[in-house]
């Protein structure tokens, strides 16, 4: 008989779902079907029985083709990569478990690699901001239980975070918000009339490239001094309108995304608005969250920034210290300068998503990519090593976009013989052991 | 003062961190025990010698050394880096951190450099014959102290992020800059000879700006307070007087709160 897990965790999204129901067969082998996900998430516990997943690792052979080899000749052939190479890449992270970082850092701290996470396309600019001044920030328990203003700036959840509406920032009834929506103020800050920009009371039409201007605007107001007519295509009679009523709330959040991580100026555009943040507290509570896209990219920040300070893009090359500068240690311009010899990619597709020269850079080199899928980046790879879905066939630990660790649920049996990220992470260090111990590859 | 001088014989492959290539670093040493001084690629560390022809023996202290550098640095990082004391010049130009963390002496760079140059630069005379890349004299990441004393020029133009974090010392530069120049300004003097683009000023605190050029689009922050005849960098002109990042905080001098302010030519 099919039977139900629930209180599963999402693996999609950094919203993090943890109300999900699958059902799965009798044989703890297929998933059936998918309750309580958004459509995204759906889709991702669906890719677990879709047909032609590779089930073993494969090598690129020298016409070009892939040839199934065993996990042992992977591990061995990515451990004499990692041994050799005087500066690796070791880029992605943001699906898998943080147990499975911990391990790969271990790695980098031998191999003097270099370990980046998708944040250095996403909310990179953000943790600059926070490295410059701080965040002040909370939960979104907090968000559900007691926001009454909420600012959504160049973000859209409405499709990138599907759930977040209902669960945490629009809609819900909470402790001290049990009006639900009827209760909040909805702010929407954006270029465009987005889909979040309809669920909202107030939606502010900013010019493309003009929100650092806008949010200096803003902290302008509060301090009560003069505008000129308008900022970024806001009348200054709108600033000082919508200024007021944030004073005038309990508690406030400005949620932002890609809109502010990736125009004009980008970290200047989070410092920015954090430092509005902090000027609101002068007058009421208010606290402000990157709404990070990738599933567990918060926990690869957390544990990078806990071992070794930074939170991306974390150069181990002189192996006793960690540097870190965003230009010169992030992945695309160590790819564009041609600063690396070899790349090693874990649970994310760089491929889909990295300028093209920087993946033309990434192509003659060296690389080895550990994804469950097939995907952009393994068509690239010298080295596909197949894993199981962390989230569905394994657990592990992972970070909600708020900071707080959740640990996920094994849901299915991975296929027979297929290994974690874990297993395969300890194999590559063991052997990396081994090739030093003998003095080099 | 004794010369070392040193001619590039091998590119990198990848980049040469050159730490050691500064006149603290050299002082007290002969041309052979230059050569055997240590530079990181990637996690390989190799020789100066590798590397570099070297001719000349260093001066008894920092104070006493000139480098002269020759042949292609374009992948060449730190040069003249934490330097105290001294003299540089590289004929040619540099990669990333190039007169970062400076305090003293002088280093002359008779071509481009790349970013991070001059970061937290803390003193002595730093001058750039061709363009600087970003962040030049600003803070290291997660730092609020960027360039804090010393004269640094630029004959060509900078790019995006120059002087953030700025706490005092002066920068002349003659061509034009990119987005965000003097964000987060807590001291200092900047003059630019040429057009800034956006962003000038944004969440400054202390310090001066002076622009000879034109700015695209002025923070809203800013509020005209008058014309001052002055003379800078030799030049003697009328600048409108601005006030400002209204939208930052300020401190208090006195009872009366000090504002940045932000000099445009008339
Ligand atoms: S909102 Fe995000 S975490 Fe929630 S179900 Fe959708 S994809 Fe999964």
């Amino acid at each position: 008989m099919p039977k139900d897990v629930t209180d599963v965790i999402c693996p999609f999204c950094g919203t993090l779902c943890d109300d999900v129901v699958v059902t799965v067969s009798d044989d703890n082998k297929t998933i059936l079907s998918v309750k309580n996900a958004c459509a995204i998430g759906a889709e991702k516990f669906n890719h677990q029985r879709l047909p032609g997943r590779v089930k073993r690792p494969r090598m690129r052979q020298p016409d070009g083709t892939y040839k199934e080899v065993s996990y042992d000749e992977a591990i061995d052939w990515t451990a004499k990569m990692l041994v050799k190479s005087r500066k690796t890449l070791m880029y992605g992270w943001a699906s898998t478990s943080c147990q499975a970082m911990s391990i790969g850092h271990e790695i980098a701290e031998k191999v003097g690699g270099i370990v980046d996470n998708c944040a250095t396309v996403c909310h990179g600019s953000s943790l600059i901001a926070i490295e410059d001044v701080g965040v002040p920030s909370c939960t979104l328990g907090e968000v559900k239980n007691r926001a009454d203003r909420v600012i959504f700036w160049g973000c859209n959840p409405a499709h990138a975070h599907p759930r977040h509406m209902s669960r945490y920032s629009i809609f819900p009834r909470g402790f001290f918000t049990v009006k639900g929506h009827k209760g909040r103020k909805i702010y929407c800050v954006d270029c465009r009339y987005t889909d979040t920009a309809k669920c909202a009371d107030t939606f502010i039409q900013v010019q493309q490239g003009f929100d650092y201007e806008l949010l200096d605007a803003f902290r302008t107001a509060a301090r009560g001094e003069a505008l000129p007519d308008t900022v970024g295509g806001v009348p200054k009679e709108k600033i000082y309108e919508v200024v007021e009523e944030l004073k005038g709330g309990r508690f406030g959040i400005i949620f932002f995304g890609m809109g502010l991580t990736h125009t004009m100026g980008r970290n200047h555009n989070i410092d920015e608005a954090i430092c509005l943040t902090r000027d609101m507290n002068d007058f009421t509570k208010f606290v402000i969250m990157a709404m990070r896209g990738h599933w567990n990219v918060t926990g690869s920040g957390q544990v990078l920034g806990w071992q070794y300070g930074f939170p991306y893009a974390v150069d181990l090359s002189r192996r006793d210290q960690a540097r870190h500068q965003t230009g010169e240690t992030t992945s695309v311009d160590l790819l564009n300068r041609n600063e690396v010899e070899a790349c090693f990619y874990i649970a994310t597709d760089p491929g889909a998503h990295f300028p093209i020269n920087a993946m033309i850079s990434s192509s003659k080199k060296p690389t080895v990519t550990i994804d469950p899928h097939i995907n952009c980046t393994t068509e690239i790879s010298d080295v596909h090593i197949p894993v199981a879905m962390v989230g569905v066939e394994v657990g592990g630990c992972a970070y909600r976009m708020d900071n707080v660790p959740i640990e996920t649920r094994k849901v299915v049996e991975p296929p027979e013989g297929m290994l974690t990220d874990e297993e395969v992470l300890t194999k590559i260090n063991n052997r990396v052991d081994e090739l030093l111990a003998k003095g080099g590859a | 003062m004794e010369t070392v001088t040193l001619t590039v014989k091998q590119v990198p492959d990848l980049y040469l961190e050159c730490e050691n290539v500064n006149p603290d670093a050299f002082a007290g040493k002969t041309a052979e025990q230059i050569a055997k001084m240590g530079a990181y690629q990637g996690k390989e560390i190799s020789t100066l010698g590798e590397f570099f022809t070297i001719a000349g023996n260093a001066g008894a202290t920092a104070a006493d050394t000139k480098i002269v550098i020759n042949g292609d640095c374009t992948k060449m990082k730190y040069i003249g880096a934490k330097m105290t004391a001294g003299e540089v010049v590289v004929n040619s130009a540099c990669d990333m951190y190039t007169g970062s963390w400076m305090k003293g002496g002088k280093l002359t760079v008779n071509g481009d450099v790349h970013s991070f140059c001059a970061l937290a630069m803390a003193g002595g005379e730093f001058t750039i014959n061709g363009n600087a890349g970003n962040y030049l004299g600003a803070a290291y990441r997660g730092d609020w102290r960027g360039m804090s004393g010393g004269v640094l020029r630029v004959k060509g133009n900078a790019g995006s992020d120059v002087a953030s974090f700025m706490t005092g010392g002066t920068m002349i530069i003659d061509g034009d800059v990119d987005i965000h120049l003097g964000t987060h300004m807590e001291g200092g003097k900047i003059i630019l000879k040429g057009n800034a683009n956006r962003r000038v000023g944004g969440q400054l605190v202390k310090g001066e700006i002076y622009v000879f050029g034109k700015i695209n689009v002025m923070m809203p922050g800013y509020k005209p307070s008058g014309e001052v005849d002055l003379e800078v960098d030799g030049t003697k002109a009328t600048f409108i007087d601005y006030t400002g990042d209204l939208g930052e905080r300020h401190p208090k001098r006195k009872g009366a709160t000090v504002y940045g302010h932000l000099f445009m030519k008339k």
